[in-house]
Protein backbone atom coordinates (compact mmCIF):
# COMPACT_ATOMS: atom_id res chain seq x y z
CA UNK A 1 0.00 0.00 0.00
CA UNK A 2 1.70 3.53 -1.10
CA UNK A 3 0.68 6.23 1.34
CA UNK A 4 0.42 8.86 -0.91
CA UNK A 5 -3.31 10.37 -1.83
CA UNK A 6 -4.72 9.61 -4.98
CA UNK A 7 -3.88 11.79 -7.85
CA UNK A 8 -6.83 14.64 -8.42
CA UNK A 9 -8.73 14.23 -11.60
CA UNK A 10 -7.38 17.14 -13.90
CA UNK A 11 -9.40 20.63 -13.21
CA UNK A 12 -11.82 21.49 -15.73
CA UNK A 13 -15.40 23.53 -15.70
CA UNK A 14 -17.18 20.37 -15.56
CA UNK A 15 -20.59 21.14 -13.61
CA UNK A 16 -20.87 19.66 -10.41
CA UNK A 17 -22.36 15.91 -10.63
CA UNK A 18 -23.71 15.71 -6.80
CA UNK A 19 -24.44 18.72 -4.81
CA UNK A 20 -26.05 18.54 -1.85
CA UNK A 21 -27.68 21.87 -0.01
CA UNK A 22 -28.20 22.34 3.28
CA UNK A 23 -29.22 18.75 4.16
CA UNK A 24 -31.11 17.98 7.43
CA UNK A 25 -32.36 14.83 8.82
CA UNK A 26 -33.97 14.01 12.09
CA UNK A 27 -35.25 10.95 13.72
CA UNK A 28 -38.23 12.39 15.18
CA UNK A 29 -36.34 14.66 17.83
CA UNK A 30 -32.87 13.41 17.62
CA UNK A 31 -30.54 14.32 15.22
CA UNK A 32 -29.17 12.32 12.50
CA UNK A 33 -27.61 15.23 10.46
CA UNK A 34 -27.84 18.97 10.07
CA UNK A 35 -27.44 22.00 7.29
CA UNK A 36 -24.91 19.71 4.85
CA UNK A 37 -23.57 21.25 2.20
CA UNK A 38 -21.35 19.76 -0.66
CA UNK A 39 -20.11 19.52 -3.48
CA UNK A 40 -19.12 16.83 -5.62
CA UNK A 41 -17.48 16.92 -9.30
CA UNK A 42 -16.88 14.20 -11.82
CA UNK A 43 -14.10 12.02 -10.99
CA UNK A 44 -13.56 13.74 -7.35
CA UNK A 45 -13.72 11.50 -4.15
CA UNK A 46 -14.64 12.68 -1.08
CA UNK A 47 -14.30 10.53 2.22
CA UNK A 48 -16.56 11.69 4.97
CA UNK A 49 -15.06 10.49 8.37
CA UNK A 50 -16.16 10.69 11.59
CA UNK A 51 -16.76 8.59 14.89
CA UNK A 52 -19.88 6.24 15.11
CA UNK A 53 -23.26 8.24 15.81
CA UNK A 54 -21.26 11.60 13.64
CA UNK A 55 -24.11 11.49 11.14
CA UNK A 56 -21.83 10.28 8.65
CA UNK A 57 -23.87 6.93 7.74
CA UNK A 58 -26.80 9.22 7.79
CA UNK A 59 -25.21 11.58 5.27
CA UNK A 60 -24.69 8.59 2.76
CA UNK A 61 -28.10 7.59 3.04
CA UNK A 62 -29.42 10.65 2.25
CA UNK A 63 -27.06 11.50 -0.98
CA UNK A 64 -27.85 8.25 -2.31
CA UNK A 65 -31.37 8.56 -1.87
CA UNK A 66 -32.13 5.97 0.71
CA UNK A 67 -33.10 8.16 3.54
CA UNK A 68 -35.53 11.27 2.81
CA UNK A 69 -34.44 14.34 3.82
CA UNK A 70 -36.11 16.64 6.54
CA UNK A 71 -35.39 19.39 5.06
CA UNK A 72 -32.48 20.53 2.03
CA UNK A 73 -32.09 18.71 -0.77
CA UNK A 74 -29.87 16.89 -3.16
CA UNK A 75 -29.12 17.69 -7.02
CA UNK A 76 -27.78 15.48 -9.45
CA UNK A 77 -26.59 16.13 -12.88
CA UNK A 78 -27.83 13.05 -15.29
CA UNK A 79 -25.74 11.14 -17.77
CA UNK A 80 -28.27 13.57 -20.47
CA UNK A 81 -26.37 16.52 -18.89
CA UNK A 82 -30.10 17.71 -17.12
CA UNK A 83 -29.46 18.55 -13.46
CA UNK A 84 -32.38 17.04 -11.32
CA UNK A 85 -33.72 17.40 -7.62
CA UNK A 86 -33.43 13.90 -6.64
CA UNK A 87 -36.53 13.97 -4.10
CA UNK A 88 -38.49 14.47 -7.95
CA UNK A 89 -37.94 11.79 -9.30
CA UNK A 90 -40.14 9.12 -9.68
CA UNK A 91 -39.65 5.61 -7.95
CA UNK A 92 -38.84 4.10 -11.70
CA UNK A 93 -36.24 6.87 -12.83
CA UNK A 94 -34.47 6.62 -8.97
CA UNK A 95 -34.40 2.75 -9.50
CA UNK A 96 -33.30 3.01 -13.05
CA UNK A 97 -30.29 5.29 -11.47
CA UNK A 98 -29.32 3.59 -8.68
CA UNK A 99 -28.75 0.61 -11.04
CA UNK A 100 -27.04 2.33 -14.04
CA UNK A 101 -25.73 6.00 -13.32
CA UNK A 102 -24.89 4.87 -9.04
CA UNK A 103 -23.40 1.88 -7.46
CA UNK A 104 -23.32 1.43 -3.50
CA UNK A 105 -20.69 -0.92 -2.26
CA UNK A 106 -21.66 -2.04 1.39
CA UNK A 107 -19.71 -3.10 4.41
CA UNK A 108 -21.78 -6.51 4.86
CA UNK A 109 -21.29 -8.33 1.05
CA UNK A 110 -24.89 -9.70 2.47
CA UNK A 111 -26.47 -6.51 2.14
CA UNK A 112 -24.99 -5.84 -1.16
CA UNK A 113 -24.71 -9.17 -2.87
CA UNK A 114 -27.27 -11.98 -3.05
CA UNK A 115 -25.55 -14.62 -1.50
CA UNK A 116 -27.70 -17.75 -2.90
CA UNK A 117 -26.97 -16.34 -6.22
CA UNK A 118 -23.70 -17.62 -8.65
CA UNK A 119 -21.05 -14.25 -9.04
CA UNK A 120 -22.05 -14.50 -12.20
CA UNK A 121 -25.64 -13.66 -11.53
CA UNK A 122 -24.41 -10.99 -9.42
CA UNK A 123 -22.51 -9.43 -11.62
CA UNK A 124 -25.12 -9.76 -14.47
CA UNK A 125 -28.47 -9.20 -12.35
CA UNK A 126 -28.06 -5.31 -13.60
CA UNK A 127 -27.43 -6.04 -16.78
CA UNK A 128 -30.76 -8.31 -16.89
CA UNK A 129 -32.32 -5.37 -15.07
CA UNK A 130 -32.31 -3.15 -17.84
CA UNK A 131 -32.99 -4.98 -20.62
CA UNK A 132 -30.34 -8.00 -21.31
CA UNK A 133 -31.65 -10.64 -22.60
CA UNK A 134 -28.56 -12.55 -24.29
CA UNK A 135 -27.21 -15.38 -21.63
CA UNK A 136 -23.98 -15.52 -23.72
CA UNK A 137 -23.41 -11.92 -23.26
CA UNK A 138 -24.07 -11.47 -20.07
CA UNK A 139 -22.24 -13.84 -18.61
CA UNK A 140 -19.02 -12.88 -20.93
CA UNK A 141 -19.94 -9.22 -19.35
CA UNK A 142 -19.60 -10.96 -15.97
CA UNK A 143 -16.32 -12.83 -16.53
CA UNK A 144 -14.84 -9.88 -17.69
CA UNK A 145 -15.67 -8.10 -14.80
CA UNK A 146 -14.83 -10.87 -12.49
CA UNK A 147 -11.41 -10.51 -14.58
CA UNK A 148 -11.09 -6.46 -13.81
CA UNK A 149 -11.60 -7.02 -9.74
CA UNK A 150 -9.30 -9.91 -9.66
CA UNK A 151 -11.40 -12.93 -9.38
CA UNK A 152 -11.14 -16.23 -11.79
CA UNK A 153 -13.00 -16.82 -14.13
CA UNK A 154 -13.60 -20.46 -12.96
CA UNK A 155 -15.48 -18.95 -9.77
CA UNK A 156 -18.53 -17.44 -11.93
CA UNK A 157 -20.70 -19.99 -11.59
CA UNK A 158 -19.86 -20.65 -7.70
CA UNK A 159 -22.03 -18.26 -5.34
CA UNK A 160 -20.21 -15.73 -3.39
CA UNK A 161 -21.13 -17.54 0.62
CA UNK A 162 -18.06 -19.79 -0.56
CA UNK A 163 -15.78 -16.59 -1.23
CA UNK A 164 -13.11 -14.73 1.02
CA UNK A 165 -14.30 -11.23 2.88
CA UNK A 166 -11.96 -9.94 0.52
CA UNK A 167 -13.25 -11.62 -2.79
CA UNK A 168 -17.01 -10.86 -1.62
CA UNK A 169 -16.12 -6.99 -1.93
CA UNK A 170 -14.52 -7.44 -5.23
CA UNK A 171 -17.24 -9.20 -6.40
CA UNK A 172 -19.91 -6.15 -5.19
CA UNK A 173 -17.43 -3.65 -6.83
CA UNK A 174 -18.08 -5.83 -10.15
CA UNK A 175 -21.48 -5.89 -9.93
CA UNK A 176 -21.33 -2.22 -9.49
CA UNK A 177 -19.53 -1.08 -11.91
CA UNK A 178 -21.00 -3.68 -14.82
CA UNK A 179 -22.80 -0.78 -16.05
CA UNK A 180 -20.31 1.64 -15.90
CA UNK A 181 -21.84 4.25 -13.40
CA UNK A 182 -19.89 7.63 -12.38
CA UNK A 183 -21.05 7.83 -8.76
CA UNK A 184 -20.38 5.48 -6.53
CA UNK A 185 -21.29 5.09 -2.70
CA UNK A 186 -19.29 3.20 -0.54
CA UNK A 187 -20.31 2.47 3.37
CA UNK A 188 -16.77 1.06 5.12
CA UNK A 189 -15.60 -1.09 2.02
CA UNK A 190 -12.51 -2.08 3.76
CA UNK A 191 -14.40 -2.63 7.53
CA UNK A 192 -13.83 -6.04 9.26
CA UNK A 193 -10.86 -7.39 6.51
CA UNK A 194 -7.75 -8.16 7.44
CA UNK A 195 -4.70 -5.72 6.95
CA UNK A 196 -3.09 -7.33 3.97
CA UNK A 197 -6.92 -8.19 2.23
CA UNK A 198 -7.54 -4.21 2.95
CA UNK A 199 -4.34 -3.24 1.32
CA UNK A 200 -5.21 -5.29 -1.81
CA UNK A 201 -8.82 -4.10 -2.25
CA UNK A 202 -7.49 -0.83 -1.69
CA UNK A 203 -5.44 -0.77 -4.50
CA UNK A 204 -8.29 -1.98 -6.57
CA UNK A 205 -10.05 0.53 -5.85
CA UNK A 206 -7.55 3.30 -6.27
CA UNK A 207 -7.29 1.69 -9.97
CA UNK A 208 -10.54 1.57 -10.85
CA UNK A 209 -11.20 4.73 -9.69
CA UNK A 210 -8.49 6.50 -12.08
CA UNK A 211 -9.08 4.06 -14.97
CA UNK A 212 -13.08 4.77 -15.22
CA UNK A 213 -13.28 8.22 -13.92
CA UNK A 214 -15.30 7.26 -10.97
CA UNK A 215 -16.58 9.74 -8.08
CA UNK A 216 -17.11 8.46 -4.95
CA UNK A 217 -18.59 9.42 -1.91
CA UNK A 218 -16.63 7.71 0.80
CA UNK A 219 -18.09 6.77 4.44
CA UNK A 220 -15.29 5.56 6.31
CA UNK A 221 -13.92 5.85 10.45
CA UNK A 222 -10.62 4.62 9.61
CA UNK A 223 -8.44 7.83 8.44
CA UNK A 224 -5.78 5.84 6.19
CA UNK A 225 -8.44 4.83 4.24
CA UNK A 226 -9.55 8.36 3.76
CA UNK A 227 -5.97 9.11 2.76
CA UNK A 228 -5.28 6.67 0.83
CA UNK A 229 -8.33 7.07 -1.58
CA UNK A 230 -9.94 11.08 -1.34
CA UNK A 231 -9.15 13.96 -2.68
CA UNK A 232 -11.42 15.45 -0.12
CA UNK A 233 -12.09 15.03 3.52
CA UNK A 234 -15.17 15.90 5.80
CA UNK A 235 -15.08 15.76 9.01
CA UNK A 236 -18.52 15.11 10.74
CA UNK A 237 -19.33 15.38 14.63
CA UNK A 238 -22.65 15.34 16.40
CA UNK A 239 -24.36 15.85 13.03
CA UNK A 240 -22.99 18.39 11.66
CA UNK A 241 -19.54 19.04 9.27
CA UNK A 242 -17.05 20.56 12.05
CA UNK A 243 -14.02 20.25 9.39
CA UNK A 244 -13.44 19.98 5.54
CA UNK A 245 -10.54 20.31 2.71
CA UNK A 246 -8.24 18.86 0.70
CA UNK A 247 -7.38 15.30 2.46
CA UNK A 248 -3.83 15.91 2.86
CA UNK A 249 -4.22 19.36 4.27
CA UNK A 250 -7.08 18.30 6.54
CA UNK A 251 -5.15 15.10 8.12
CA UNK A 252 -1.51 16.68 7.76
CA UNK A 253 -2.41 20.17 9.48
CA UNK A 254 -6.02 20.16 11.17
CA UNK A 255 -7.74 23.37 12.43
CA UNK A 256 -10.09 21.73 14.50
CA UNK A 257 -9.66 20.00 18.24
CA UNK A 258 -12.13 17.02 17.45
CA UNK A 259 -9.85 16.50 14.16
CA UNK A 260 -6.63 16.84 15.68
CA UNK A 261 -7.74 14.16 18.28
CA UNK A 262 -8.99 12.27 15.37
CA UNK A 263 -5.60 12.36 13.67
CA UNK A 264 -3.68 11.99 16.91
CA UNK A 265 -5.35 8.75 17.94
CA UNK A 266 -5.28 7.10 14.32
CA UNK A 267 -2.82 8.00 12.40
CA UNK A 268 0.37 7.08 14.42
CA UNK A 269 2.77 5.88 12.21
CA UNK B 1 -79.49 -18.19 -8.28
CA UNK B 2 -82.04 -19.90 -6.05
CA UNK B 3 -81.06 -23.35 -5.94
CA UNK B 4 -84.10 -26.49 -6.70
CA UNK B 5 -85.58 -27.64 -3.68
CA UNK B 6 -85.25 -30.99 -5.07
CA UNK B 7 -82.14 -31.59 -4.76
CA UNK B 8 -81.27 -30.35 -1.79
CA UNK B 9 -79.68 -32.51 0.55
CA UNK B 10 -80.16 -32.73 4.26
CA UNK B 11 -78.51 -30.71 5.35
CA UNK B 12 -78.99 -26.87 4.44
CA UNK B 13 -75.92 -25.44 2.91
CA UNK B 14 -76.37 -21.86 0.79
CA UNK B 15 -75.66 -22.43 -3.16
CA UNK B 16 -72.21 -23.38 -3.63
CA UNK B 17 -71.52 -23.32 0.06
CA UNK B 18 -70.46 -19.25 0.58
CA UNK B 19 -72.93 -17.00 1.89
CA UNK B 20 -73.87 -14.16 -1.23
CA UNK B 21 -72.07 -11.27 0.70
CA UNK B 22 -68.74 -13.74 0.53
CA UNK B 23 -69.51 -14.26 -3.47
CA UNK B 24 -70.46 -10.66 -4.24
CA UNK B 25 -66.96 -10.01 -2.62
CA UNK B 26 -64.77 -12.61 -4.05
CA UNK B 27 -66.50 -11.90 -7.73
CA UNK B 28 -65.54 -8.05 -7.42
CA UNK B 29 -61.97 -9.51 -6.63
CA UNK B 30 -62.54 -11.35 -10.19
CA UNK B 31 -63.87 -8.13 -11.69
CA UNK B 32 -61.22 -6.23 -10.66
CA UNK B 33 -58.43 -9.24 -11.57
CA UNK B 34 -59.92 -9.27 -15.24
CA UNK B 35 -59.56 -5.68 -15.52
CA UNK B 36 -55.76 -5.54 -14.36
CA UNK B 37 -54.74 -8.92 -16.48
CA UNK B 38 -52.06 -11.06 -13.88
CA UNK B 39 -52.52 -8.03 -10.87
CA UNK B 40 -52.92 -9.86 -7.90
CA UNK B 41 -55.70 -8.88 -6.13
CA UNK B 42 -55.97 -9.25 -2.32
CA UNK B 43 -59.53 -10.80 -1.28
CA UNK B 44 -60.66 -11.86 2.03
CA UNK B 45 -60.81 -15.67 1.78
CA UNK B 46 -62.88 -17.75 3.99
CA UNK B 47 -62.24 -21.06 5.48
CA UNK B 48 -63.44 -23.84 3.82
CA UNK B 49 -64.54 -27.12 4.81
CA UNK B 50 -60.96 -28.87 3.18
CA UNK B 51 -57.29 -28.52 4.28
CA UNK B 52 -55.38 -25.51 1.89
CA UNK B 53 -53.60 -28.18 -0.15
CA UNK B 54 -56.94 -29.29 -1.73
CA UNK B 55 -57.30 -25.67 -3.73
CA UNK B 56 -59.34 -23.66 -1.17
CA UNK B 57 -58.68 -20.70 -3.36
CA UNK B 58 -59.65 -22.13 -6.25
CA UNK B 59 -62.86 -23.61 -4.82
CA UNK B 60 -63.52 -20.07 -3.50
CA UNK B 61 -62.94 -19.00 -7.03
CA UNK B 62 -65.69 -21.54 -8.81
CA UNK B 63 -68.22 -21.01 -5.70
CA UNK B 64 -68.22 -17.27 -6.83
CA UNK B 65 -68.98 -18.00 -10.64
CA UNK B 66 -71.00 -21.18 -10.67
CA UNK B 67 -74.62 -20.49 -11.86
CA UNK B 68 -77.77 -22.99 -11.39
CA UNK B 69 -77.34 -23.70 -14.91
CA UNK B 70 -73.41 -24.10 -15.28
CA UNK B 71 -71.85 -27.60 -15.87
CA UNK B 72 -68.59 -28.26 -13.95
CA UNK B 73 -65.11 -30.39 -14.74
CA UNK B 74 -62.55 -30.86 -12.28
CA UNK B 75 -59.48 -32.47 -13.22
CA UNK B 76 -56.13 -32.73 -10.95
CA UNK B 77 -52.95 -33.47 -12.74
CA UNK B 78 -55.53 -34.18 -16.02
CA UNK B 79 -57.55 -36.17 -14.38
CA UNK B 80 -61.69 -36.39 -13.62
CA UNK B 81 -60.87 -39.65 -11.32
CA UNK B 82 -58.62 -39.20 -8.36
CA UNK B 83 -59.21 -38.59 -5.07
CA UNK B 84 -58.99 -34.67 -4.93
CA UNK B 85 -60.91 -34.38 -8.43
CA UNK B 86 -63.45 -36.46 -6.74
CA UNK B 87 -64.07 -34.89 -3.68
CA UNK B 88 -64.01 -31.31 -4.91
CA UNK B 89 -66.78 -32.19 -7.78
CA UNK B 90 -68.81 -33.91 -4.97
CA UNK B 91 -68.58 -30.70 -2.84
CA UNK B 92 -70.18 -28.93 -5.70
CA UNK B 93 -72.81 -31.57 -6.36
CA UNK B 94 -73.48 -31.43 -3.02
CA UNK B 95 -73.60 -27.72 -2.10
CA UNK B 96 -74.93 -26.02 -5.56
CA UNK B 97 -76.27 -29.30 -7.41
CA UNK B 98 -74.73 -28.10 -10.37
CA UNK B 99 -74.46 -30.97 -13.18
CA UNK B 100 -71.05 -32.25 -13.46
CA UNK B 101 -69.08 -33.80 -16.31
CA UNK B 102 -65.96 -35.09 -17.33
CA UNK B 103 -65.95 -33.78 -21.12
CA UNK B 104 -63.66 -30.57 -21.65
CA UNK B 105 -66.16 -29.78 -24.32
CA UNK B 106 -70.01 -29.92 -22.17
CA UNK B 107 -67.96 -27.52 -19.27
CA UNK B 108 -68.44 -24.22 -19.01
CA UNK B 109 -66.18 -23.64 -15.72
CA UNK B 110 -63.66 -26.32 -15.22
CA UNK B 111 -61.59 -26.05 -12.11
CA UNK B 112 -57.89 -27.16 -12.52
CA UNK B 113 -54.90 -28.67 -10.11
CA UNK B 114 -51.73 -28.32 -12.43
CA UNK B 115 -52.89 -29.01 -16.10
CA UNK B 116 -54.66 -27.33 -19.05
CA UNK B 117 -56.81 -29.67 -20.81
CA UNK B 118 -56.17 -31.24 -24.16
CA UNK B 119 -58.87 -30.19 -25.92
CA UNK B 120 -58.88 -26.28 -26.98
CA UNK B 121 -61.24 -24.14 -24.68
CA UNK B 122 -63.74 -22.20 -26.20
CA UNK B 123 -65.52 -18.68 -25.84
CA UNK B 124 -67.89 -18.40 -22.65
CA UNK B 125 -65.43 -21.08 -20.71
CA UNK B 126 -64.23 -20.37 -17.63
CA UNK B 127 -61.04 -22.19 -16.26
CA UNK B 128 -60.18 -21.69 -12.78
CA UNK B 129 -56.65 -22.50 -11.36
CA UNK B 130 -55.73 -23.68 -8.06
CA UNK B 131 -52.38 -21.82 -6.87
CA UNK B 132 -50.15 -22.65 -3.92
CA UNK B 133 -48.19 -19.94 -4.26
CA UNK B 134 -49.18 -16.67 -6.41
CA UNK B 135 -45.66 -14.67 -5.89
CA UNK B 136 -43.92 -15.44 -8.92
CA UNK B 137 -40.78 -13.09 -6.89
CA UNK B 138 -41.40 -15.14 -3.63
CA UNK B 139 -38.12 -17.16 -3.65
CA UNK B 140 -36.65 -14.13 -4.63
CA UNK B 141 -37.45 -11.15 -3.16
CA UNK B 142 -39.32 -12.20 0.52
CA UNK B 143 -40.17 -8.78 1.25
CA UNK B 144 -43.80 -7.95 -0.04
CA UNK B 145 -43.45 -4.31 0.18
CA UNK B 146 -40.69 -4.94 -2.47
CA UNK B 147 -42.51 -7.44 -4.54
CA UNK B 148 -45.28 -4.75 -4.54
CA UNK B 149 -43.27 -2.48 -6.20
CA UNK B 150 -41.33 -4.42 -8.33
CA UNK B 151 -44.89 -5.23 -9.63
CA UNK B 152 -45.81 -1.75 -10.13
CA UNK B 153 -42.85 -0.74 -11.88
CA UNK B 154 -42.65 -4.03 -14.35
CA UNK B 155 -39.53 -4.72 -12.68
CA UNK B 156 -38.62 -8.10 -13.79
CA UNK B 157 -34.78 -8.67 -14.00
CA UNK B 158 -35.09 -10.89 -10.72
CA UNK B 159 -36.73 -13.70 -12.55
CA UNK B 160 -34.02 -13.42 -15.79
CA UNK B 161 -31.90 -13.76 -12.81
CA UNK B 162 -33.45 -17.00 -11.76
CA UNK B 163 -33.67 -18.02 -15.28
CA UNK B 164 -29.82 -17.42 -15.78
CA UNK B 165 -28.84 -18.96 -12.98
CA UNK B 166 -30.55 -22.17 -13.86
CA UNK B 167 -28.47 -21.86 -16.79
CA UNK B 168 -25.35 -21.55 -15.45
CA UNK B 169 -26.18 -24.48 -13.26
CA UNK B 170 -27.96 -27.07 -15.65
CA UNK B 171 -27.22 -25.67 -19.21
CA UNK B 172 -30.43 -24.94 -19.85
CA UNK B 173 -33.62 -23.54 -18.43
CA UNK B 174 -34.63 -26.17 -16.27
CA UNK B 175 -37.50 -24.72 -14.72
CA UNK B 176 -40.19 -26.71 -16.51
CA UNK B 177 -43.30 -26.23 -13.79
CA UNK B 178 -44.75 -22.52 -13.14
CA UNK B 179 -43.10 -21.36 -15.52
CA UNK B 180 -43.24 -17.00 -15.09
CA UNK B 181 -45.24 -15.47 -18.08
CA UNK B 182 -45.83 -11.71 -18.68
CA UNK B 183 -49.55 -11.07 -19.13
CA UNK B 184 -50.61 -8.25 -21.88
CA UNK B 185 -47.42 -6.87 -21.73
CA UNK B 186 -46.76 -6.19 -17.65
CA UNK B 187 -47.45 -8.22 -15.11
CA UNK B 188 -45.44 -11.71 -14.68
CA UNK B 189 -47.81 -14.28 -13.23
CA UNK B 190 -46.84 -17.44 -11.67
CA UNK B 191 -48.81 -20.02 -13.82
CA UNK B 192 -49.56 -22.12 -10.96
CA UNK B 193 -47.61 -25.51 -11.10
CA UNK B 194 -48.77 -26.57 -14.80
CA UNK B 195 -46.11 -28.01 -16.57
CA UNK B 196 -44.48 -25.14 -18.94
CA UNK B 197 -45.95 -27.47 -21.76
CA UNK B 198 -49.24 -25.73 -20.93
CA UNK B 199 -48.19 -22.32 -21.50
CA UNK B 200 -48.41 -21.96 -25.39
CA UNK B 201 -52.39 -22.55 -24.20
CA UNK B 202 -52.57 -19.72 -22.25
CA UNK B 203 -51.53 -17.19 -24.81
CA UNK B 204 -55.05 -15.69 -26.59
CA UNK B 205 -56.93 -18.11 -24.87
CA UNK B 206 -60.66 -17.84 -25.82
CA UNK B 207 -61.61 -18.74 -22.31
CA UNK B 208 -61.65 -16.56 -19.49
CA UNK B 209 -58.59 -17.96 -16.59
CA UNK B 210 -58.89 -16.64 -13.55
CA UNK B 211 -55.98 -18.23 -10.37
CA UNK B 212 -57.27 -18.43 -6.61
CA UNK B 213 -54.96 -18.82 -4.25
CA UNK B 214 -56.63 -19.74 -0.68
CA UNK B 215 -54.05 -19.37 1.73
CA UNK B 216 -52.52 -16.58 0.09
CA UNK B 217 -55.83 -14.83 -0.39
CA UNK B 218 -55.24 -13.57 -4.12
CA UNK B 219 -56.70 -13.70 -7.05
CA UNK B 220 -55.49 -12.96 -10.39
CA UNK B 221 -56.74 -13.45 -14.22
CA UNK B 222 -56.13 -13.71 -17.67
CA UNK B 223 -59.35 -12.05 -19.36
CA UNK B 224 -59.51 -14.44 -23.15
CA UNK B 225 -57.77 -13.35 -25.70
CA UNK B 226 -54.70 -11.91 -23.79
CA UNK B 227 -51.12 -12.06 -24.51
CA UNK B 228 -49.25 -14.47 -21.94
CA UNK B 229 -45.61 -14.61 -23.58
CA UNK B 230 -42.74 -16.64 -21.47
CA UNK B 231 -39.91 -15.21 -20.53
CA UNK B 232 -36.70 -16.08 -21.71
CA UNK B 233 -33.18 -15.14 -23.15
CA UNK B 234 -32.42 -14.97 -26.78
CA UNK B 235 -30.32 -17.41 -27.10
CA UNK B 236 -31.76 -19.95 -24.74
CA UNK B 237 -35.49 -19.48 -26.28
CA UNK B 238 -38.77 -21.01 -24.23
CA UNK B 239 -39.53 -24.45 -25.36
CA UNK B 240 -42.12 -27.24 -24.40
CA UNK B 241 -41.20 -30.72 -23.43
CA UNK B 242 -41.22 -33.20 -26.39
CA UNK B 243 -42.03 -36.51 -25.57
CA UNK B 244 -39.72 -39.03 -27.44
CA UNK B 245 -43.43 -41.47 -28.26
CA UNK B 246 -46.94 -41.14 -28.68
CA UNK B 247 -49.33 -41.95 -26.16
CA UNK B 248 -49.83 -45.70 -25.71
CA UNK B 249 -53.55 -46.27 -25.56
CA UNK B 250 -54.44 -43.32 -27.75
CA UNK B 251 -51.27 -42.85 -29.95
CA UNK B 252 -51.91 -39.22 -29.77
CA UNK B 253 -48.75 -36.78 -30.46
CA UNK B 254 -48.38 -33.36 -29.26
CA UNK B 255 -49.95 -33.53 -26.08
CA UNK B 256 -48.46 -33.81 -22.28
CA UNK B 257 -47.88 -37.79 -21.15
CA UNK B 258 -47.11 -39.02 -17.63
CA UNK B 259 -45.45 -42.35 -16.80
CA UNK B 260 -47.46 -45.41 -15.65
CA UNK B 261 -45.27 -47.84 -13.91
CA UNK B 262 -46.56 -51.61 -15.19
CA UNK B 263 -45.22 -53.65 -12.87
CA UNK B 264 -42.17 -54.01 -10.77
CA UNK B 265 -39.57 -55.52 -13.21
CA UNK B 266 -39.28 -51.57 -14.22
CA UNK B 267 -42.05 -52.26 -16.77
CA UNK B 268 -43.94 -48.40 -17.46
CA UNK B 269 -45.78 -46.71 -20.48
CA UNK B 270 -46.36 -43.09 -21.06
CA UNK B 271 -50.13 -42.04 -21.47
CA UNK B 272 -51.94 -38.87 -21.70
CA UNK B 273 -52.14 -36.76 -18.88
CA UNK B 274 -55.84 -35.67 -19.81
CA UNK B 275 -58.22 -38.46 -18.98
CA UNK B 276 -60.62 -37.35 -20.73
CA UNK B 277 -59.09 -36.54 -23.87
CA UNK B 278 -57.17 -39.81 -23.82
CA UNK B 279 -60.77 -41.35 -23.49
CA UNK B 280 -62.57 -39.50 -26.25
CA UNK B 281 -59.49 -40.51 -28.88
CA UNK B 282 -59.96 -44.16 -27.76
CA UNK B 283 -63.35 -44.00 -28.29
CA UNK B 284 -63.07 -42.42 -32.01
CA UNK B 285 -60.98 -45.45 -32.92
CA UNK B 286 -57.33 -43.70 -32.07
CA UNK B 287 -55.09 -46.80 -30.78
CA UNK B 288 -51.81 -47.15 -29.17
CA UNK B 289 -48.79 -49.71 -28.92
CA UNK B 290 -50.59 -51.07 -25.69
CA UNK B 291 -54.50 -50.60 -26.22
CA UNK B 292 -54.46 -54.04 -28.07
CA UNK B 293 -55.77 -56.65 -26.11
CA UNK B 294 -53.01 -58.76 -25.48
CA UNK B 295 -50.91 -55.87 -25.04
CA UNK B 296 -47.10 -56.82 -23.51
CA UNK B 297 -46.24 -55.54 -20.08
CA UNK B 298 -42.97 -54.18 -20.77
CA UNK B 299 -43.41 -50.60 -22.91
CA UNK B 300 -40.26 -49.69 -24.69
CA UNK B 301 -37.61 -47.83 -22.92
CA UNK B 302 -37.09 -43.96 -23.99
CA UNK B 303 -36.61 -40.86 -22.32
CA UNK B 304 -39.89 -39.13 -20.82
CA UNK B 305 -38.87 -35.68 -22.14
CA UNK B 306 -36.38 -33.74 -23.77
CA UNK B 307 -36.01 -30.09 -23.40
CA UNK B 308 -33.79 -29.19 -25.90
ZN1 LIG C 1 -53.90 -40.93 -24.86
Amino acid sequence: MTSSAMPRPKADDEAPLLVAEKLTRFYGARLGCREVDLTLHPGEVLAIVGESGSGKSTLLSLLSTELAASSGRVLYRQRDGVTRDLATLSEAERRLLLRTDWGFVRQHAEQGLRMAVSAGGNVGERLMAVGGRHYGAIRQQAIDWLGRVEIEADRVDDDPRSFSGGMRQRLQIARNLVTRPRLVFMDEPTGGLDVSVQARLLDLIRSLVAQFGLAVVIVTHDLAVARLLSHRIMVMKSGRVIEEGLTDQVLDDPREPYTQLLVSSVLVP
Amino acid sequence: MTHPATAMPAISYNFAYLDEQTKRMIRRAILKAIAIPGYQVPFAGREMPMPYGWGTGGVQVTAALLGADDVLKVIDQGSDDTTNAVALRTFFETTAGVKTTSHTAEANVIQTRHRIPETPLKPGQVLVYQVPIPEPLRFLEPRETETRKLHALSDYGLIHVKLYEDIARHGHIATTYAYPATVNGHYVMDPSPIPKFDNPKMDHSPALQVFGAGREKRIYAVPPYTSVVPLDFADHPFTVQRFSQPCALCGAEGVYLDEVILDDQGGRMFVCSDTDYCAGRQAEGHTGTLSAPDAPTRADEGPKEGCS
